[in-house]
């Protein structure tokens, strides 16, 4: 039953809002993943983010990809952790048992063949800022499956249309530039400073003005 | 309108089409035969013609108040991406809120009939309100910057084009067998083809360059080419969609054709200051909104005002009162 809200959600609302509403600039669409099991790992300036990376990804697709999100926060009362979970379908994760649920529970949904969608700066920034110092949870997760690919994307302009602590949206058109996927098997332990710098390189593609 | 679409405009549609799928066909045999080549850029201008003829064939066709929330959608588009491209101070944020709220109230005017107010709000009420509402903000840092380009975006992409709106709101004067949204679909199609017109003049002659700093592509030979043919479609067919006849029809054509020319150099200026070549990729290989409609911020006002002038003129007590 609420694969169907879901999809209609998506469908009717969201797919919308995102391309028409917002509008999208995407580079490299190809570049993101087709099925599963796979990790999309972009920065994070906005809760447009997850409902964008969502849109870009073919419908039939929806059920199967899993926005890591924070379960103190999305899991607060039982309506918004129905909508969170069964909607959005995130996959809600403790942030205060050092990391053991999260590599957990992100295992059991690469071994059933989902595509997460994480943000390794851990909490979404300063609107248009991105904090290079990236968890090592996606570290941690990537060595235990090393030929899964993840593929980077840095998205622009979200954390101008809807930054961290305000309900008031104002539609920017956003940019998102795809990067390359990568594997921890071809990089091991520097895997991490590799994606940092793929990210960074990624926010320099387009030569975006600072927002100030 | 009482009985539908009048059928001069429906048989202009059906041209517009035909040329399409005429345009397509040929895209594809040429292919065939040659496919070692690249068309992938005519084959995109010819998609984006398709949206293009497909976008203002369903505004002209619809009833009035649809076509009017339809044209205020296309302002709001292009209003959007004009200040995604300019820089914008992070304080200005809700300001643009104002900025995006002027959009509905403009079409609103328009739907009235209210032209004392359509053809004062932005550059008066707007133009008055909005550096109030900027230093509300505390920051005079770059403030100029900040109430001038909002300002100019605003006038561009709303209160110009809303005036290509307006053709439909005006009553259809001589001509009963098209109404106000021949004149609305006469813009349409003259200033595409002076786009045209004036891109194949400048690539078969070439020739000396008009502003090759801003727009490397326009040559005086396009220039004048695409004015002398555009006057001459004009000619042609004014008789048809509106109700200018005589020396009117070749002079609205001119008029079209360098208010044209103006509207997509001056949005070339724009996007060489922002650095960027398209504005972004709404429609491919053309570009976004912008550089779909660049052309008509300029031709959508200068023709409304022409017809306003010497058509309307007489009658215009009787529309502002």
């Amino acid at each position: 039953m609420s694969r169907i809200f879901q999809f209609l959600f998506f469908l009717v609302l969201v797919r919308p809002l995102v391309y028409v509403f917002l509008g999208m600039n995407v580079r490299n669409w190809d570049r993101l993943p087709r099925s599963g099991p796979a990790i999309i790992a972009a920065n994070h300036n906005s809760h447009l983010d997850t409902l964008v990376l969502i849109s870009l990804l073919p419908l039939r697709l929806l059920h199967r990809v899993r926005p890591v999100a924070a379960a103190d926060y999305f899991m607060q009362n039982r309506l918004v952790g129905w909508f969170a979970t069964r909607i959005i379908g995130i996959l809600p994760i403790s942030r205060n048992d050092r990391g053991v649920s999260f590599l957990r529970d992100c295992a059991i949904s690469l071994e059933n063949d989902e595509i997460l969608i994480l943000f390794p700066e851990g909490t979404r920034g300063e609107p248009e800022e991105m904090n290079l110092e990236l968890k090592r949870g996606l570290g941690l997760l990537a060595k235990q499956f090393p030929d899964v690919e993840v593929i980077p994307v840095f998205l622009h302009g979200l954390g101008k249309s809807l930054p961290k602590g305000t309900m008031v949206f104002v539609p920017f058109f956003c940019d998102v530039f795809v990067g390359t996927a990568i594997c921890y098997g071809t990089y091991q332990a520097d895997f991490m400073k590799i994606l940092g710098s793929s990210l960074f390189d990624l926010s320099q593609e387009g030569q975006i003005p600072e927002w100030r | 309108m009482t009985s539908g679409i009048p059928p001069i405009i429906l048989a202009t549609i059906g041209i517009l089409y035909s040329v399409l799928v005429v345009a397509t066909f040929f895209l594809m045999v040429v292919r065939a035969f040659k496919p070692d080549k690249d068309f992938s850029e005519v084959s995109k201008r010819i998609w984006s013609w398709w949206a293009i003829v497909t976008i203002f064939s369903l505004a002209v066709v619809m009833e009035r108040t649809v076509s009017i929330v339809f044209l205020g959608f296309v302002s709001f588009l292009a209003f959007k991406e004009f200040i995604s491209m300019v820089p914008t101070r992070k304080a200005d944020r809700r300001i643009l809120v104002w900025g995006y709220l002027a959009i509905p109230l403009q079409f609103i005017w328009v739907h009235e009939y209210w032209y004392g107010m359509f053809i004062i709000f932005i550059p008066v009420w707007v133009f008055l309100f909005l550096p109030f509402r900027v230093l509300l903000t505390g920051m005079t840092d770059g403030f100029l910057n900040s109430v001038g380009t909002l300002h100019w975006g605003l006038m561009i992409t709303v209160f110009s084009l809303s005036h290509a709106a307006y053709l439909l709101s005006l009553p259809a004067f001589d001509n009963p067998q098209t109404g106000s949204a021949g004149l609305l679909l006469f813009l349409v199609i003259l200033t595409q083809f002076n786009d045209v017109a004036q891109y194949v003049w400048g690539k078969s002659i070439g020739g000396r360059k008009i502003v090759p700093s801003v727009s490397p592509g326009k040559t005086w030979a396009g220039f004048v080419g695409g004015v002398v043919s555009t006057m001459a479609l004009s000619w042609m067919v004014a008789p048809y969609l509106t109700a200018i006849t005589g020396w009117h029809a070749p002079a609205v054509g001119a008029v079209i054709a360098v208010s044209g020319f103006i509207g997509d150099v001056t949005m070339s200026a724009l996007k060489r200051d922002m650095g960027v070549k398209d504005s972004s990729s709404f429609i491919p290989g053309h570009g976004g909104i912008l550089d779909r409609v660049d052309s008509l911020t300029f031709t959508a006002p200068v023709f409304f005002h022409y017809v306003f002038f010497f058509f309307y003129g007489p009658r215009m007590v009787s529309l502002v009162g």
